[in-house]
C-alpha cells in the first residue's frame, strides 16, 4: 500500500475537527459583506478617497456646462439635459478606476496575505470592495444631479426616472469596474494601474455621445461611439431621466454592462487567484 | 531539553524515525515528501522531507534566504508546490487547500493586519470571515485582546502600535478559530528582548493548550529554547534533523568549564586536567579558569575529584553540550550570520 513516495495515510489521519470541502453561498455572502464593511470603514477614515466622486463631478458639471453649453446647445440651460446624464456616466467610470488602484494597493499589503490563508471564498476579497464601491457610484450620480438641479436642470422623467437613472449608473459603475480590477491584478504597481486605466477610461468616456451630438462627428468616429457601451448608457440615462421612458437603449445599456461583466469577472478572478 | 537526553546517545534521523514509530497513537500534523520550489533556475526549496507530529513544536532553522519562508508558504497553501507532495492532517495541500486552510493559522514575518482598522475591528473582521456570529466574533476578539495584553489599545488605530504590539495582534488574529496547526514565520525577528521573551512565553502557552506549531527562525537559541525537534535548512536543502540535543551530540563532545577560586591555581589545575583527559584545555582570557572538551561527560567528575584531592578550590563549574551555533557550523560549513556577537560573548 505504501510505495516509496506516497504518504502512509494510516499515520496522517485528518484532525478530529470537521472541515468543509467548499464555501457555501451563504458563507461567501457573509464574507463579501464583511469585506464590504471593511472597505466602507476604510473609505470613511480616508475621506480624501471620495474626492473623485464629490469634487470632480461638481467641477466637471460647472465647467462643461458653462464652457460648452453655448457652443453645443445655444445655452447652458438647454445643454443640461444632454450634459447631466453624460457627466453621470463619465464620473461613474472615473470612479471605477479607483477600484483597480485600491485592489493593487491592498494586494501589496500584509492583510491580503492573511485573507489568502483563511478558508474564505477566493472571490470575497475582490467582491467585498466592489460591493462597497456601489456607494461611491451612487454618491457620484447624486452629486452630479444636485449640481445640475442647482444650475437649472429640471429632469422630465420625474423622481422615478431620476431614481432609475441613478440605479443604472450604479450598475454601470459596478460592471465597468471589473475592467480596472482586472488591470489591478495584472499591473506591478498602483501607479501602473493608474496609467493603464486612464488609457482605457478616457476613450471609453469621451469617444461616446456623452458631451456632443454624435452627428457632429466624422463618420468613422460615429461608428466607434455607437459600439461603445458607454454611449448606450448615456442614451439610456437621458431616456430615463429626461423622458421617464424605459426604451430599447436601456436594454442595450444593460446588455453592454452584462457583456463587460461577463468578460472581465472571469479574467479578474483568474488573474487574482494566480497572483495571490 | 539538554538534561533529558543522555549526552552519550548518538542519534540521527533514523533513530528519530524509530522513536516516532513507537508512538503511532499520535497523529501526523504535517507530512512533506520531496517538497520543491523553483524560482527560475534557483531551487529555493529543494527536495525536502518533513514530518511534524501533532502537539510538538517543530523548528525550521536556517540563515536568511535558506528557503524557510518559501517552504512554510507552500505548506500553508500560499505558494504553489512545484514538485513533491505535502499533507496537513492528512489533507493534500495541493488539491484540498480549502480544507487545509480551515486547520491552520499563519503568522508571517510582517504583521498582516489591517492598518485602517482598530485592533478590535481587525479581530472582529477575521472572526466574521471565519464564520463566527458578530457577537461571538466580538467576545472571542475581546478575550484575545485581554490575553495578549492589548485591551487598552483595542480601540486605537494600528498605526500607533509598536512592533511588539503589532506582532501580538497578528498572532491573536491567527488564533481566533483555535487552529490545530500554527505556522509562525520568524515570530521574533525584529523584536526587542523583552517582547521576544513575551512571544516565547506565548508560544509555550499555545503548546501547553495542545496546538501544534511549526516555526521558522534564524536564531539558534530560539530553536533551542522552543522547538522539540529542529530541521536545519541551508540553500533550500535539509541538512539535518533531530532534537536540539541530538543535533548537538552529532557534533560530538561535552565541554567542561571550570572557574578557579585562585587565579594562581589555574596552571596547576590545567596540568592535572591535561594529564587526565589527554586534551589540551583552553585557558579563559582572564586566566582564572579553563575549559576542556570531553569525549564522555562522565570525565567531568574525574577532573573535579582530582582538583578536590589537590585542594584546588573552584567557584563555578559547568558541563555543557556544544552550542547549536557550533552544530550549524559543523553541518553547513558556515556560521549562522545572526547572534554571533552574543555567542562570542557567551564563549569568553
Amino acid at each position: 500500500m505504501t510505495a516509496a513516495i506516497t504518504i502512509p495515510t494510516t499515520t496522517s489521519r485528518p484532525a478530529a475537527r470537521a472541515v468543509n470541502a467548499s464555501v457555501s453561498i451563504r458563507d461567501a455572502l457573509t464574507q463579501i459583506t464583511t469585506l464590504a464593511w471593511r472597505a466602507l470603514v476604510k473609505m470613511s477614515r480616508n475621506p480624501e478617497q471620495l474626492v473623485d466622486v464629490t469634487f470632480m463631478p461638481v467641477l466637471f458639471t460647472v465647467m462643461f456646462g458653462l464652457m460648452f453649453g453655448g457652443a453645443v446647445s445655444g445655452s447652458t440651460a438647454h445643454y443640461l439635459p444632454t450634459l447631466i446624464p453624460g457627466i453621470i456616466a463619465m464620473t461613474t467610470i472615473t470612479a471605477c478606476v479607483a477600484a483597480g488602484i485600491q485592489l493593487r494597493e491592498d494586494m501589496d499589503k500584509g492583510v491580503f496575505d492573511r485573507f489568502r490563508s483563511l478558508p474564505i471564498a477566493r472571490i470575497a476579497p475582490l467582491a467585498g470592495p466592489m460591493m462597497a464601491d456601489l456607494a461611491r457610484y451612487a454618491i457620484a450620480a447624486s452629486v452630479t444631479l444636485t449640481v445640475g438641479v442647482i444650475m437649472g436642470y429640471r429632469p422630465g422623467g420625474g423622481v422615478l426616472g431620476v431614481a432609475a437613472g441613478v440605479v443604472l449608473a450604479v450598475i454601470t459603475g459596478w460592471s465597468i469596474a471589473w475592467i480596472f480590477l482586472w488591470i489591478g491584478t495584472k499591473a506591478r504597481s498602483a501607479g501602473a494601474v493608474q496609467g493603464m486605466s486612464m488609457m482605457i477610461m478616457f476613450p471609453l468616456a469621451f469617444l461616446s455621445n456623452a458631451f456632443v451630438p454624435v452627428d457632429s462627428l466624422p463618420g468613422w468616429l460615429q461608428a466607434v461611439t455607437r459600439v461603445n457601451p458607454v454611449s448606450h448608457v448615456v442614451s439610456a440615462l437621458r431616456d430615463l431621466m429626461n423622458g421617464g421612458a424605459l426604451t430599447a437603449q436601456v436594454g442595450w445599456a444593460l446588455f453592454g454592462c452584462a457583456t463587460v461583466a461577463a468578460i472581465f469577472i472571469p479574467l479578474a478572478v483568474r488573474s487574482y487567484s494566480k497572483r495571490v | 531539553m539538554t538534561t533529558r537526553t543522555p549526552p552519550a546517545e548518538r542519534s540521527s534521523i533514523s533513530t528519530d524515525q524509530a522513536g516516532r514509530d513507537r508512538s503511532l497513537s499520535v497523529s501526523v500534523a504535517v507530512e512533506a515528501r520531496g517538497l520543491t520550489k523553483l524560482f527560475g533556475t534557483n531551487r529555493a526549496v529543494d527536495d525536502i522531507d518533513l514530518t511534524v507530529m501533532e502537539g510538538e513544536v517543530f523548528g525550521v532553522l536556517g540563515p536568511n534566504g535558506a528557503g524557510k519562508t518559501t517552504m512554510l508558504n507552500m505548506l500553508a497553501t500560499l505558494l504553489p508546490i512545484d514538485s513533491g507532495e505535502a499533507r496537513v492532517f492528512g489533507y493534500d495541500v495541493r488539491s484540498q487547500g480549502h480544507a487545509v486552510r480551515q486547520l491552520i493559522g499563519v503568522t508571517g514575518q510582517f504583521a498582516s493586519v489591517d492598518e485602517n482598522l482598530t485592533a478590535r475591528e481587525n479581530l472582529w473582521l477575521f472572526g466574521r470571515l471565519q464564520g463566527l456570529s458578530s457577537k461571538k466574533a466580538h467576545s472571542i476578539g475581546d478575550d484575545l485582546l485581554a490575553q495578549f495584553d492589548l485591551t487598552e489599545a483595542a480601540r486605537r488605530p494600528i498605526s500607533q502600535f509598536s512592533g511588539g504590539m503589532r506582532r501580538r495582534l497578528d498572532l491573536a488574529a491567527s488564533l481566533i478559530t483555535r487552529p490545530a496547526l500554527i505556522f509562525l514565520d520568524e515570530p521574533t525577528t525584529g523584536l526587542d528582548p523583552r517582547n521576544r521573551n513575551q512571544m516565547w512565553d506565548t508560544i509555550r502557552d499555545l503548546v501547553a493548550e495542545g496546538s501544534t506549531i511549526m516555526l521558522t527562525t534564524q536564531y539558534l537559541d530560539e530553536a533551542d529554547a522552543l522547538a522539540g525537534r529542529i530541521a536545519v535548512i541551508d540553500h533550500g536543502r535539509k541538512v539535518a534533523e533531530g532534537t536540539p540535543s541530538q543535533l548537538k551530540t552529532q557534533v560530538g563532545t561535552s565541554s567542561l568549564r571550570v572557574q578557579m577560586a585562585e587565579r594562581a591555581d589555574t596552571a596547576k589545575a590545567v596540568a592535572l586536567a591535561t594529564e587526565l583527559t589527554r586534551v589540551t584545555p583552553i585557558i579563559s582570557p582572564t586566566g582564572s579558569g579553563f575549559s576542556v572538551t570531553l569525549s564522555v561527560a562522565n570525565e567531568a567528575a574525574d577532573v573535579l575529584v582530582v582538583l578536590r584531592n589537590q585542594k584546588l578550590d573552584i567557584t563555578n563549574v559547568t558541563v555543557e553540550q556544544p552550542s547549536l551555533d557550533e552544530v550549524f557550523f559543523a553541518l553547513t560549513g558556515h556560521r549562522s550570520e545572526t547572534l554571533i556577537p552574543e555567542i562570542e560573548a557567551s564563549k569568553s
